[in-house]
């Protein structure tokens, strides 16, 4: 780890003010410290979020649930609100990594670093959320640009996410078994404006499965979409799956996971 | 009559009070006044020439206290790393060992071969200095797969090492084996990889160096299964400093796995470089070191074939293996793939004769050595796995032509076609054992059930043996050993009865300071919490070989009981004294002295105490009591076992699910049934790490290690596991004096074929380990 300043304002103006240029805001740690003790990165100031309890707390209102985002995996994945209204939201938040991590981890955090293999992205897309910044709300189908790219400006500070609540929906992974991250996961969702089916781990980044959407509309059900292949040309290869495995996992996780929809 | 917490009792691991409370010592939790921090700067590349080192701005950096390259290491006359046992080739040439520097010279070998070591005064500063180093590489074209370096036009890892071969060694009698198959009914071919894998032990490796002037000392404190040897090879081979100016310390050791039987750069550089600066280095290897340069285990290509009568008896057996030795030859790194390997492909089996050749070659990679098991993982993955394949290409039942070929329990003692002695055994009854636990005969009513479900069940056997307890020091001497394998102990009492065992074993997770006090407190009858154990000091215990092999109880543990012995003559002795009896007429049960025929009786703790007050004491016997031996086995001890494995597969991942496991080990007595247990569990876990999810990879074309982490390498967890149904059955081995065998090992032996069985039964086909998701899924597309 290089040496860096470090500040923890209260405030969500504060933080947004104080961050500049070289700098990051730090919120679980859970990503970005590695990153640093790797010295992997650089960086001269770390603005804590920790201290802003603005950013935190989960509210359900008028058909939408909205998580602040410093709120953790562990208490997304424990609210009784989320478990109600979302029950595949907060199954999701549980399978993240592993108690420590989720005690730790933010979803903010998560989006924000938009790793290709993390389990939110496809939530966020396959439930048609809202991200809100300290500037502006951007949708889930815009804020995930490309491998850990979004549409964030420099010192954009994320405040929450909104997500409407779905009829159904269902979130099923297929671990990658060494970290445990998304080798393939896939998000389904039955929503009033349709059927949103959004892929992570796949490929660069979080894509939505548009054949699947379109045969679920009609029926929602796994068989629907158990045989509709994805085109393998743009998706991840590594020493864990090749491209075709990846693409064969997401009819079968797409399929697992209509069928699980509650 | 049975003595509390004495011999067969599961007594609580005392050691485990200090280690799950926090206040275990391990390496990194000692700190010595005035400590430097050591950090090596290492290749970035596979193989490369180094053409200068630039240190002039990292020497002017904040913090730096010294930085030292290879030159400066030739130039205080220390020598480089050495393996210490000699293999021949076919054509009686010894084996080609180059040149393993601490600090490179001109050349790098591996991906994190170690070129520079920064001393400062924090390790930030000494990290920071690194990247100031400015070393100009010219990168040449590696090889890292074993096939590849064998291959004509391969890259030349040494000058010394024509065709990158270290050895072409053979054992066995090849023309009755040649003969064998020509009358052979039956003919089974296989082709198996042994995956590389990274020992991973929970405690990275680390040292600290340090050197008294006043006495002119060293002392080096480091994460060694064997201080003693870690000494020898330092004093005699490198020349750090003779031996009796050279203390080394292995504390609290958290894991080993082989990986820390060797002696390794760091440790070396370090205490070397104690004295140059004046100061204490430690150096602690972060994961990622770890994964670059903890010595790896397996890494074979085996061709084998077997051959049968017709009715399914073995006529012979041929082997041929490649075995990757990575960048330089590692302490023992020669004999694993050699008398460790070769000398187990009889198996339990009665094997008319056998054939076996290994090419050892080197490649731009780790260094390869002693992983759990050693060999006799990677000979009982290819004998296991070709029987399997014989009885499905025989359409025989492979547990049945296991039994059917079987050594019987009334042939012992029984020579193998390679060189073994096999003491005693009873493969029959293991195997049977383990088909009940896991109830074989029901398996196609689960598979069936399995099928309902649209999942392939299948189920698999491993009958394992091993060579452990190493080991008799003749016998390895004349297979080219440099060293002899006995084990040394001192039984000391305390003159108010208490005893402090030293041994020159060591323990790093194994549960000596229990296993061994029970040992004491069975024979001695001494108090268990009375009984301390001291290992991994060299200037505390006698010189001792250290704990590999699974040798420590059954060498280890034997020198205690003889040390035991003599103390119980000595006490005899002062007994007769005391109690005005003739010596003869002592009788001594668990630390009870009796005159025959009479009720009197003296504790040894009221002996002890008039052994250091002697004022009633016999005036030809010397004071004291404490007494040392040094045990050199009669033979090596041979567990062995079956372990069956259950899996249920799905297709349309390739997700492999171990359902059940049954394993049936035969470790002679068995002094704790808990630890033993514990033992067969870990080991059993390795074994399906490495089947299902571990594997080393490096790139091909640049030679990096694309396994460098946990997010990439995969270990085994917790949920990847069934309960493990364990039994142990007992012929009490016959060549020492407590008829154990030894189990730390079994598990990791016999886990991998019966993993690999039990997939390719309910596959139908043959793949190579590890057995991930998209090798299965694919092998179930063309089931
Ligand atoms: C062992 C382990 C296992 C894991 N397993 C999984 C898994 O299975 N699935 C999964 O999805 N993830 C997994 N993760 C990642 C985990 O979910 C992280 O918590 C998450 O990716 C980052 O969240 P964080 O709060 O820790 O962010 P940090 O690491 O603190 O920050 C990450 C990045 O986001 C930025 N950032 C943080 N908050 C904001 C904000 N409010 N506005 C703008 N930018 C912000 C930071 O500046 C930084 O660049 C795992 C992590 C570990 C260590």
């Amino acid at each position: 780890m290089y040496s860096f300043n470090y500040e923890r304002p209260s405030g969500i103006n504060d933080a947004a003010g104080a961050v500049g240029e070289d700098d990051k805001f730090l919120a679980g740690g859970q990503s970005y410290l590695p990153t640093l003790k790797l010295r992997l990165a650089q960086v001269d100031k770390l603005v804590d979020l920790g201290g802003i309890s603005d950013l935190k707390g989960i509210s359900v209102s008028g058909g939408e649930i909205s998580i602040g985002a410093m709120t953790t995996h562990g208490t997304v994945a424990t609210s009784s609100d989320v478990r109600s209204s979302i029950p595949a939201l907060a199954d999701m938040a549980a399978h993240i990594g592993d108690a420590q991590v989720r005690n730790r981890g933010t979803i903010g955090g998560s989006i924000a670093n938009n790793d290709p293999a993390a389990d939110y992205p496809s939530a966020l897309v396959a439930l048609n959320a809202t991200v809100h910044t300290n500037k502006r709300s951007i949708t889930a189908d815009d804020f995930f640009v490309d491998l850990f790219e979004t549409a964030l400006e420099d010192g954009e500070l994320i405040t929450k996410v909104t997500f409407p609540v779905p009829q159904k929906a269902a979130y099923a992974k297929f671990p990658n078994p060494a970290s445990r991250f998304a080798l393939v996961g896939v998000f389904v969702a039955q929503t009033t404006s349709g059927a949103r089916v959004a892929v992570t781990g796949a490929g660069p980044c979080v894509f939505r499965q548009s054949d699947m959407e379109a045969a679920l509309s009609g029926n929602f059900s796994g068989a629907a979409v158990k045989g509709i292949q994805t085109v393998a040309d743009k998706l991840n290869a590594d020493i864990h799956a090749s491209a075709d495995y990846r693409a064969h996992l997401i009819s079968v996780m797409a399929a697992r996971a209509v069928d699980a929809a509650s | 009559m049975s003595v509390e917490n004495g011999i067969g009792v599961s007594v609580k691991r005392k050691e485990d009070q200090r280690f799950i409370t926090g206040n275990g010592k391990y390496l990194d939790d000692i700190n010595k006044f005035g400590q430097t921090h050591g950090h090596f700067l290492r290749s970035p590349y596979a193989f490369a020439k180094i053409k200068n080192i630039d240190l002039s701005a990292a020497k002017t950096a904040p913090g730096v206290v010294d930085i030292f390259t290879g030159a400066d290491m030739t130039a205080d006359g220390i020598g480089g790393l050495i393996c210490g046992w000699g293999i021949n080739s076919k054509d009686g040439s010894p084996h080609v060992a180059p040149p393993h520097p601490c600090l490179a010279t001109d050349t790098v070998k591996h991906v994190g071969d170690q070129v520079a070591f920064i001393v400062a005064e924090t390790l930030q500063q000494a990290k920071d200095a690194a990247e100031l180093i400015d070393v100009d590489y010219e990168e040449l074209k590696s090889v890292t797969d074993v096939r590849q370096a064998a291959a004509a036009g391969a890259p030349q890892v040494h000058e010394e090492a024509a065709g990158n071969q270290c050895y072409d060694w053979e054992i066995g009698d090849k023309a009755a084996v040649d003969a064998a198959f020509t009358n052979a009914h039956h003919i089974t071919k296989i082709d198996l990889i042994n995956n590389r894998v990274s020992p991973n032990p929970m405690e990275p490796r680390a040292a600290l160096g340090e050197y008294d002037p006043g006495t002119g000392e060293y002392t080096l404190h480091t994460t060694s299964q064997n201080p003693h040897v870690a000494r020898l090879l330092l004093s005699a081979f490198v020349g750090v400093a003779p031996e009796n100016k050279l203390r080394v310390i292995a504390p609290d050791v958290g894991g080993g796995f082989g990986t820390k039987i060797f002696l390794y750069a760091e440790e070396t550089t370090a205490v070397w470089a104690s004295k140059r600066v004046g100061r204490p280095i430690k150096w602690t290897a972060d994961r990622s070191e770890s994964f670059l340069t903890d010595a790896h285990g397996r890494d074979h290509a085996t061709h084998a074939e077997m051959a049968f009568d017709a009715d399914g008896h073995i006529l012979g057996f041929r082997v041929s293996t490649k075995a990757n030795m990575g960048a330089y030859l590692s302490t023992f790194a020669s004999a694993v793939p050699t008398y460790l390997y070769a000398t187990l492909l009889n198996g339990q089996y009665k094997m008319p004769c056998i054939y076996a050749e290994v090419q050892a070659l080197f490649t731009n990679t780790t260094p390869v050595d002693a992983y759990r098991g050693a060999g006799r993982p990677e000979a009982t993955y290819v004998v296991e796995r070709i029987m399997e394949r014989a009885a499905r290409d025989m359409n025989m039942d492979p547990t049945e032509l296991r039994l059917k070929n079987f050594i019987q329990p009334d042939a012992y003692p029984y020579e193998t076609p390679v060189i073994m002695t096999y003491d005693t055994g009873d493969y029959p009854l293991t195997m049977t054992t383990a088909k009940d636990m896991i109830d074989y005969t029901g398996f196609a009513a689960r598979k069936a059930k399995s099928a309902a479900n649209g999942k392939l069940r299948g189920i698999g056997s491993s009958a394992y043996i091993e060579a452990c307890g190493i080991a008799p020091s003749a016998a390895v001497g004349s297979l080219g050993a440099g060293v002899g394998l006995w084990e040394s102990a001192e039984v000391r009492f305390n003159p108010t009865g208490s005893v402090t065992v030293f041994t020159g074993s060591h323990s790093h997770g194994q549960g000596h300071e229990t296993t061994f006090a029970q040992l004491i407190a069975d024979q001695l009858g001494v108090p268990f919490e009375s009984i301390e154990v001291v290992h991994g000091d060299t200037t505390k215990v006698p010189f001792g070989m250290g704990t590999y092999g699974s040798r420590s109880l059954a060498v280890g543990g034997s020198a205690i009981t003889k040390a035991a012995d003599k103390i119980v003559e000595k006490a005899k002795k002062i007994a007769a004294h005391l109690m005005e009896a003739s010596a003869d007429d002592i009788e001594h049960s668990h630390g009870v002295f009796s005159v025959a025929g009479t009720d009197k009786q003296l504790t040894i703790g009221e002996i002890a105490f008039a052994a250091y007050v002697p004022h009633n004491y016999p005036a030809d016997l010397e004071p004291g009591l404490a007494e040392n031996a040094f045990y050199d086995p009669l033979n090596f001890t041979f567990p062995a076992g079956t372990h069956i494995a259950e899996v249920e597969i799905d297709p349309d991942t390739g997700v492999v699910e171990v359902v059940d496991w049954a394993a049936a080990d035969d470790f002679g007595n068995v002094i704790n049934p808990m630890i033993v247990e514990g033992q067969v569990h870990g080991g059993v876990a390795q074994g399906i790490g490495q089947a299902l999810l571990e594997g080393v990879v490096y790139d091909d074309d640049s030679g990096q290690l694309l396994t460098g982490s946990y997010m990439d390498y995969c270990m085994p967890r917790a949920d990847n596991f069934p309960n493990f149904r364990v039994e142990t059955t007992n012929t009490p081995c016959p060549s020492n004096p407590l008829g154990v065998k030894g189990c730390g090992e079994a598990g990791a032996i016999a886990a991998p074929a019966a993993l690999m069985n039990a997939i390719t039964d309910a596959l139908g086909k043959e793949i190579d380990m590890p057995a991930t998701s998209e090798k299965v899924w694919r092998a179930a597309q063309n089931a």
